[in-house]
């Protein structure tokens, strides 16, 4: 097993830095001049425009900023924004606020997901089943922004049971809404996926053995089928996380939350291309971790896989 | 009044005389489907005592599989439905039985040991676990006691370093070991009736033969009643003591086994014996039956395998054979038994 | 008899279907293929009535959008004015779905809207099932350094959260020109090149891990002993089995695809005035959603109609693929 770990470890790597570097790539290779845009209708006078541009290596070959970049940052210096703040100072603002709605997001995701998928699973073609297939449907069918628009319309504006905007109310309530509607469409993916899980396994023979061994029903169930159904669960729970973060660009543009995801999409609009890529960076190495324990946690849960 | 016949002493004289265990009457079993009805069971009638093997021997879709099925209670219902008849275990009939009742007979006083074992066992259990998860539920149990006692079942149906063996997963064990692991669980708790559903199909020829010994010995080691289902001459011959002949969901002939072997007395099981190949026919050509198994949404009128029976004639195609006694002990669903019997000559 | 017909006996049927059977005999004329079989379980399917009804529609309405809006052309500001003394009217008997804020027919646009995101949904899918057929099978089939550098470079673009890619790519290749002609100025051909840039990623995933499981089976084992190449087995034997699972998916990807144009447009980085778009419509009506629920309404559910009606369908294109549902 460590040595999986570790060879997976060593894979991480190149994908790492290939990925980190296809998106420095786009920020800075592709037109676009942001010191231009920074000094926005104002001329600048050349000298200026020279110091900038040497401080932040804008004039060097593409892979000789990029190296620059990763020499900085393996000894945790992000840079500075064109206007002069430290990016990691705009990560230590904003990171714990996307953290704090994705992981509320994951919890009610976990909670309400599981629970239907169970119920349809268990219940084939009753009620329940079809009122779980039906909303999946529906809510995975209209894109996260007409979902968020309309519950910011109705349960903030219309009803007031939650706060419209912003984070003035704290926790939980100013980040249920958005929590709630980041969940969404993984929580629709979740029951589904437990629900089709769950009723296949139910078919299986080993089930069948359960049963002739005078089993109670709720041992065969829950002890039983419920740990075969979880595995594909599991992870997909996993990988989850980290799209949830990718998610909360459109939740916290709608919500006006001053996440890592609004702050990225601002950045790309002002071209601030140092917090663009020091996000994704930090992005993109929780989603290849999370990957990692993902496929780690598989191979716990599934004594037939084997570790080449 | 609801006896609760799990809790119900076993006759200390187990060993000694032999009892009727299981009486199954008249079953009808159909499985109700969208575009049709199945009649997978027919008028099923047998009966088992302990210390006795009998063999039900059939196709597939003879209802074989499903009349185990439905005595075990382990039927998929819906689609399938118990429709007619009895099912006496030591006299009650279980199938009126309330459910929990027939739940802790199930697994304790009749167990059944199924054809896949890769399928048929929990892949992310060990086998330690799923067979001490037998005296666990049903007698109450510790984790440890029950992980002793699955050890010393391993090495019971002899498989080599069974303590080991204890802590390992089903995918471990070769297709023979993994069929023995399925023995143990199933004889875990000391049953009085084992069913064995195709118990040798998806072995080598040489496991098979293991595997039958194994079966036999326990048997006799501990006089229960084994029903053996398959579709293999071969294997019954050593090992049963009666054969119901099945087809089309009911029994069309039957016998004690050397009776059966030596003089058959219905069409079917006359085709089925010469279908065998054997050493002393190299050079000719292969006997077998022509046309398929019944449709069991459309089973023919009058006799039921009519169709392919050579010996068929135009009373065969209208009206249905009695089970006519051919002898003590002997049965034959034909009109014309007398004249396959004496054909055997 | 030339090393060709032994190779593929199922080449001695000139009429069969390829994509059918993908066995090893050539009983390609039979009726009993996965294929006709499949289709024969979607026709009966009314899942599959009802969501095929939808696309027909909707392909219709971005194929002919003038036949829907009798003539009226909310591209041409010249002959179909917009008012603004008609601005955020409610709907009415002749003007189905009101106004916007300037005052244009809002049927009109929703209707016309339909074309871009549907164009944009079906290339970028046409494109990426290219991509995942081509990359995917021959990375899975030959392995080795092949896979292992085909299988980074996914990893690579997987890496990148779908949405974040988009709209980087989108704000950085504003504005270029590519193949001397074609500036990316925030119409339907820079959204499709972003779009497929990132999208092209899970589909091939899907085909590789297909393909692979597929190599072992033993019917390609059979045909490589009756002396198939290497292409042959590729084509004819691996790919129409394989392909299954990524018609499936493809077909959910499009309502997927279309919803991320939308999403990316209401963003303002997809699809820009005065491209007409679903999802500009709605990032539009943010102001004005109390007072003018209207304008959200409408391309809201034309939107939400179709992304539906493809997930539906691509529902019903699995299980009638799938014979353990039979």
């Amino acid at each position: 097993m460590g040595r999986y770990v570790a060879r997976r470890m060593l894979q991480i790597i190149p994908v790492f830095f290939g990925t980190t570097f296809l998106i420095f790539a786009m920020v800075f290779a592709l037109p676009g001049d942001p010191i231009r845009a920074l000094a926005g209708d104002r001329p600048q006078p050349p000298s200026v425009t020279a110091v900038l541009r040497d401080r932040y290596n804008l004039d060097d070959p593409l892979l000789v900023q990029y190296g620059k970049y990763i020499w900085n940052l393996v000894q945790f210096d992000l840079g500075q924004s064109f206007r002069g703040r430290d990016v990691s100072n705009i990560m230590a603002e904003t990171w714990p606020v996307t953290v704090k709605l994705a992981l509320t997001a994951f919890v009610i995701e976990i909670i309400i997901g599981l629970m239907a998928g169970v119920l349809a699973g268990l219940r084939r073609g009753s009620f329940i089943d079809n009122l779980v297939l039906i909303s999946t449907t529906l809510i995975v069918s209209i894109p996260v922004f007409v979902l968020g628009f309309t519950a910011q319309v109705l349960l903030g504006v219309e009803w007031g049971i939650f706060p419209v905007a912003g984070l003035r109310e704290g926790y939980p309530q100013s980040y249920i809404l958005p929590a709630l509607v980041l969940a969404s469409i993984s929580l629709a993916y979740l029951a589904r996926l437990t629900r089709t899980s769950l009723a296949e396994n139910l078919r299986s023979d080993y089930v069948r053995t359960a049963v002739a061994k005078g089993l109670p029903r709720w041992r065969v169930v829950g002890v039983h089928t419920l740990r075969n159904s979880l595995i594909p669960v599991v992870t997909l729970l996993g990988v989850d996380l980290g799209s949830l973060m990718g998610g909360a660009i459109i939740t916290e543009g709608i919500f006006n939350i001053p996440g890592v995801g609004r702050q990225v999409f601002l950045s790309v609009r002002t071209q601030e291309g140092f917090v663009v890529v020091g996000i994704t960076t930090v992005l993109v190495l929780i989603y290849l971790l999370a990957n990692l324990v993902v496929d780690v946690m598989y191979g716990m849960l599934d004594p037939r896989i084997r570790y080449e | 009044m609801a006896i609760d016949i799990s809790d119900r002493p076993l006759p200390a004289d187990r060993a000694g005389s032999p009892q009727l265990l299981l009486e199954v009457d008249n079953l009808h079993v159909e499985f109700r489907t969208r575009d049709a009805v199945v009649k997978a069971v027919n008028g099923l009638s047998y009966s088992l005592s302990s210390g006795e093997t009998l063999a039900i021997l059939g196709e597939s879709g003879s209802g074989k599989s499903v009349s185990a099925q439905a005595v075990m209670g382990i039927l998929d219902s819906p689609p399938g439905f118990v429709t007619n008849g009895t099912i006496r275990y030591r006299g009650e009939n279980m199938l009126t039985m309330p459910e929990d009742q027939r739940r802790k007979i199930r697994g304790r006083r009749i167990a059944m040991i199924f054809q896949d074992a890769l399928s048929s066992l929990n892949p992310v259990f060990t086998v330690g676990d799923q067979i001490g998860e037998m005296f666990r539920v049903h007698l109450g149990m510790s984790k440890k006691d029950s992980r002793v006692k699955a050890a010393e079942l391993l090495d019971r149906v002899r498989i080599p370093s069974a303590k080991d063996r204890v802590k390992d997963y089903p995918h471990q064990f070769s297709g023979g070991m993994r069929q023995r692991v399925m023995i143990a669980m199933a004889l875990s708790l000391d049953p009085e009736i084992v069913i064995a559903d195709e118990p040798t199909t998806a072995l080598d020829v040489t496991v098979q033969a293991q595997i039958m010994k194994l079966l036999s010995d326990l048997q006799q080691e501990m006089s229960m009643g084994l029903i053996l289902i398959t579709h293999d001459l071969g294997v019954v011959a050593d090992v049963a003591d009666r054969i119901e002949v099945m087809y089309a969901g009911r029994v069309v002939e039957e016998a004690d086994v050397g009776d059966i072997y030596a003089r058959p007395a219905h069409p079917y099981t006359e085709a089925l014996l010469k279908s065998i190949p054997r050493v002393d026919m190299k050079g000719q050509a292969l006997s077998t039956i022509p046309g398929t198994p019944p449709n069991l949404a459309r089973i023919p009128a009058g006799c039921a395998f009519h169709p392919r029976c050579h010996r068929a004639q135009a009373i065969c195609a209208t009206d249905e054979p009695e089970f006519a006694q051919v002898a003590l002990g002997r049965r034959s669903r034909c009109h014309f038994w007398p004249e396959v019997l004496d054909a055997q000559r | 008899m030339s090393e060709r017909d032994v190779a593929d006996p199922g080449s001695a049927t000139p009429g069969a279907t390829s994509t059918a059977t993908a066995q090893v005999g050539g009983f390609g004329g039979r009726q009993a293929s996965l294929t006709a079989d499949a289709w024969r379980e979607l026709r009966r399917n009314p899942l599959f009535i009802f969501s095929g009804a939808i696309i027909v529609l909707m392909l219709t309405i971005a194929v002919f959008p003038a036949l829907f809006t009798r003539g009226v052309d909310p591209r041409d500001k010249q002959q179909f004015p917009c008012l603004l003394q008609n601005t955020v009217a409610r709907p009415s008997a002749d003007h189905w779905f009101g106004y916007d804020i300037q005052g244009c027919d809002y049927y009109s646009r929703v209707i016309y809207g339909a074309r871009p995101s549907i164009t944009i949904g079906v290339v970028v899918v046409a494109l990426s099932v290219i991509i995942a057929v081509v990359v995917g099978t021959v990375s899975a089939f030959y392995g080795g350094l092949i896979d292992t550098v085909f299988s980074r470079v996914t990893d690579v673009f997987f890496g990148i959260p779908f949405i974040l890619g988009a709209i980087v790519f989108l704000s950085a290749i504003q504005g270029v020109e590519i193949l001397g002609f074609i500036t990316l100025d925030g119409g339907v051909s820079t959204v499709v090149i972003a779009l497929t840039v990132f999208g092209w990623t899970t589909l091939t995933r899907l085909m590789r891990s297909s393909v692979l499981s597929a190599k072992d089976m033993d019917y390609v084992q059979a045909a490589r002993a009756l002396g198939a190449s290497n292409r042959r087995l590729m084509v004819r034997h691996i790919l129409p089995n394989a392909i299954t699972p990524v018609i499936v998916y493809g077909t959910v990807s499009v309502g997927l695809i279309i919803a991320a144009e939308a999403a990316l447009s209401f963003l303002g980085v997809g699809l820009r005035a005065p491209a007409i778009s679903w999802g500009l419509m709605i990032s539009e009506s943010q102001l004005r959603i109390t007072t003018s629920p209207h304008l959200l309404l409408f391309p809201g559910l034309f939107l939400s109609a179709t992304v539906l009606a493809f997930l539906m369908l691509g529902d019903a294109v699995r299980d009638a693929f799938d014979p353990k549902l039979r």
